[in-house]
């Protein structure tokens, strides 16, 4: 993962920060800092405290305990001289009734005092200049995710966030979006978004936060947390290729599981295991899964993920 | 683009791009305009009918005067029957020089009318008859202005009322709408004060309601309706912003308790309907109990209603919207005092 760092400033900190709704503790205790030019990630399942972390740190929630700064001054409450120097991308939904993705973008932007033809600039950079004169609710989900950030761009703010822009779009989309979020980091803005997608924030992301139940498991590059697992290495073969005792008996396998369609081998070593399958000529369909996020999370809860 | 204008354009765009906003907010006044218009037509108020028997100068006298109509039966004894029997009031009858009235005494104030009436057409034609001028010189002309028809009274009424409806629809839904889109809290997170978001859409309202005002008027000058606006019209204009702030903070307040849009269409629609009736857009409140006449001087709609009645049709000057506009202008203030108090950012 390559890093396009600022001159290394602190953006935001956040230091033991509580938020209750009632009974609920949605918030428990979070702490974490994000460099300039950093792609910081808050990961979790719906309901950890993502969003409720998020507000708090925009300034659009109190919190009830502990501090915020961003920019180096306190977003809550409201606090004008931020306001500028943040972008934030709400729901896809969040438009003004019947107007074009360039009247959405142009008004939004002119509360900013931005001009229009910066306005079309933002629009190009999300990719959008062919539908500018489509109304909001005849473009497609993934457009609209893009006109939204777009919106929460075009003032050219420090910082981006961005509250589960993924969410709900098909794989094409999604891949599409990514592009616009790494070309807006290529132009040196600290983006801190929230997913529920742990292999999209593996790609994305410089840094991860693990969110669950409101406090934070893990925080660090996507790698790190994964290699810190010490997980064992998957190899897969079609069922039949090679008989299961037969596999327990190469060198570096640990387990060997059939369930009829694949026969799944752990080992730590996969290297000499590889060359045995070669040299057996067992490599047609063969797929190697090291661990991901999602094993992380599952270590740290001991439950399976699930978004 | 400053904020303000482009905040008021696109809103402006928004409405003029919803055909069911430009629906009820220009159409539908005018259907209500085209109904009562020509319920009403030509029953100022509604004249009594008698009998006629026979014929003769008295009873064509009787039937150009226009203050009551004739109903043409074929022999006395018939009419008087109709009468007894409580059908009409009274029966008129000529035969050469002889004329003949019978009237129900249980009806007196009609009979007294058609008494004096009969008498008047009478004595009229005794006096042609001698050939002398009349010594005393009557000059009967109405004071109000050209004409009595419906239209000049429904037309301010139904006017407020459509501005009414719309002030309070326009401010709610837009309220609700962008509290549950999250473009509030949008708008929140942009460097923009509350000031500016409220005025530019305190200016869609105003102007919309211009818009209305100008098309409503229009059609009601037509020759199928016959409004006759009077000299010091353009004084409604005042009237219609301050009438425009007194709803749109009522629509504020609505746009506070609802969540959703068809919550603020429902609450907006059972404020602003009975006031209607309670305010005499649709028909005057002359002859209803003084309790409802009470309770209609707390209702803006009444108010405005008033101040538009005074300058459009009944020629007054500006001294006569001191009151309405006085009383509109307080209103505004509760009310929008009461709505920024209930004013949420978003929902929970």
């Amino acid at each position: 993962m390559t890093r396009t760092r600022g001159p290394g400033g602190t953006t935001i900190v956040v230091e033991d920060v509580h938020k209750h709704y009632g009974d609920l503790h949605a918030v428990d205790g979070v702490s974490f800092t994000v460099a300039e030019g950093e792609f910081f990630g808050i990961l979790g399942p719906n309901g950890a405290g993502k969003t409720t972390t998020l507000e708090i740190v925009e300034g659009l929630r109190s919190p009830d305990s502990g501090t915020v700064t961003l920019l180096g001054e306190v977003p809550w409450p409201r606090n004008p001289k931020l306001l500028p120097r943040i972008g934030v991308q709400l729901q896809a939904s969040s438009f003004f009734d019947k107007l074009t993705a360039r009247e959405q973008l142009e008004t939004f932007a002119s509360l900013y005092g931005v001009s229009k033809a910066t306005a079309a600039e933002t629009l190009e950079l999300v990719g959008l200049t062919d539908k500018a004169d489509t109304r909001e609710n005849k473009l497609s989900g993934g457009q609209r995710q893009r006109l939204s950030i777009a919106c929460a761009l075009a003032h050219d703010p420090d910082v981006l966030f961005l509250d589960e822009p993924t969410a709900a779009l098909d794989p094409q989309a999604r891949r599409n979006l990514w592009d616009v979020l790494r070309a807006i980091q290529g132009r040196g803005k600290t983006i801190v978004y929230t997913t529920h997608y742990l292999d999209e924030a593996e790609i994305l992301c410089d840094r991860v936060a693990i969110m669950d139940k409101g406090k934070i498991l893990a925080m660090d590059a996507p790698a790190t947390l994964v290699r810190g697992l010490d997980a064992p290495t998957h190899i897969v073969l079609a069922h039949g290729l090679v008989a299961e005792d037969e596999a327990r008996g190469f060198v570096g396998v640990d387990d060997v599981t059939d369930d009829g369609v694949s026969l799944t081998m752990s080992t730590r070593k996969p290297a000499p295991v590889l060359t045995v399958l070669a040299e057996r000529g067992a490599l047609d369909g063969l797929q190697v899964r090291t661990a991901t996020l999602e094993d992380v999370f599952l270590n740290l809860t001991g439950r399976e993920y699930r978004a | 683009m400053t904020a303000f204008r482009s905040l008021s354009l696109a809103m402006f765009k928004g409405f003029f791009r919803d055909k069911a906003a430009l629906f009820f907010t220009f159409v539908f006044p005018l259907i209500f305009l085209v109904v009562f218009g020509l319920l009403f037509k030509d029953a100022g108020t509604s004249k009594i009918k008698i009998a006629a028997v026979g014929d003769g100068p008295v009873i064509t006298a009787l039937e150009k005067s226009g203050a009551v109509e004739l109903e043409h039966v074929d022999s006395l004894d018939a009419a008087v029957a109709k009468v007894k029997n409580g059908d009409l009031p009274a029966v008129v009858a000529q035969q050469g020089d002889s004329v003949v009235l019978r009237f129900a005494a249980s009806d007196q104030a009609k009979s007294g009318t058609v008494l004096g009436l009969v008498a008047g057409v009478v004595d009229q034609a005794n006096l042609a008859a001698t050939g002398q001028p009349p010594k005393l010189k009557l000059d009967p002309a109405r004071v109000e202005d050209s004409s009595l028809k419906p239209i000049q009274f429904l037309t301010p009424g139904l006017l407020s009322w459509g501005l009414a409806t719309s002030a309070v629809f326009g401010a709610a839904l837009t309220l609700v709408n962008w509290r549950k889109k999250q473009v509030l809290r949008r708008i929140r997170l942009a460097p923009v004060g509350t000031p500016t978001v409220l005025s530019s859409r305190l200016l869609v309202s105003v102007g919309v309601a211009v818009v209305q005002a100008a098309l409503f008027v229009t059609i009601a000058s037509t020759p199928l309706f016959g409004l006759k606006l009077s000299g010091q019209w353009w004084l409604g204009l005042p009237m219609l912003v301050l009438g425009t702030l007194s709803f749109f903070s009522i629509g504020m307040l609505v746009g506070s308790f609802a969540k959703t849009e068809e919550a603020a269409t429902a609450f907006a629609n059972l404020l602003v309907l009975p006031m209607a009736f309670l305010s005499g857009t649709f028909f005057p409140l002359d002859s209803a109990p003084a309790w409802l006449k009470t309770v209609s001087n707390v209702l803006p709609l009444k108010h405005l209603n008033e101040g538009m009645l005074n300058v459009l049709v009944r020629g007054k000057g500006i001294d006569s919207l001191l009151v309405p506009g006085g009383i509109l202008i307080g209103f505004t203030l509760v009310v929008g005092v009461i709505a920024a108090k209930f004013f949420r950012w978003e929902d929970a």
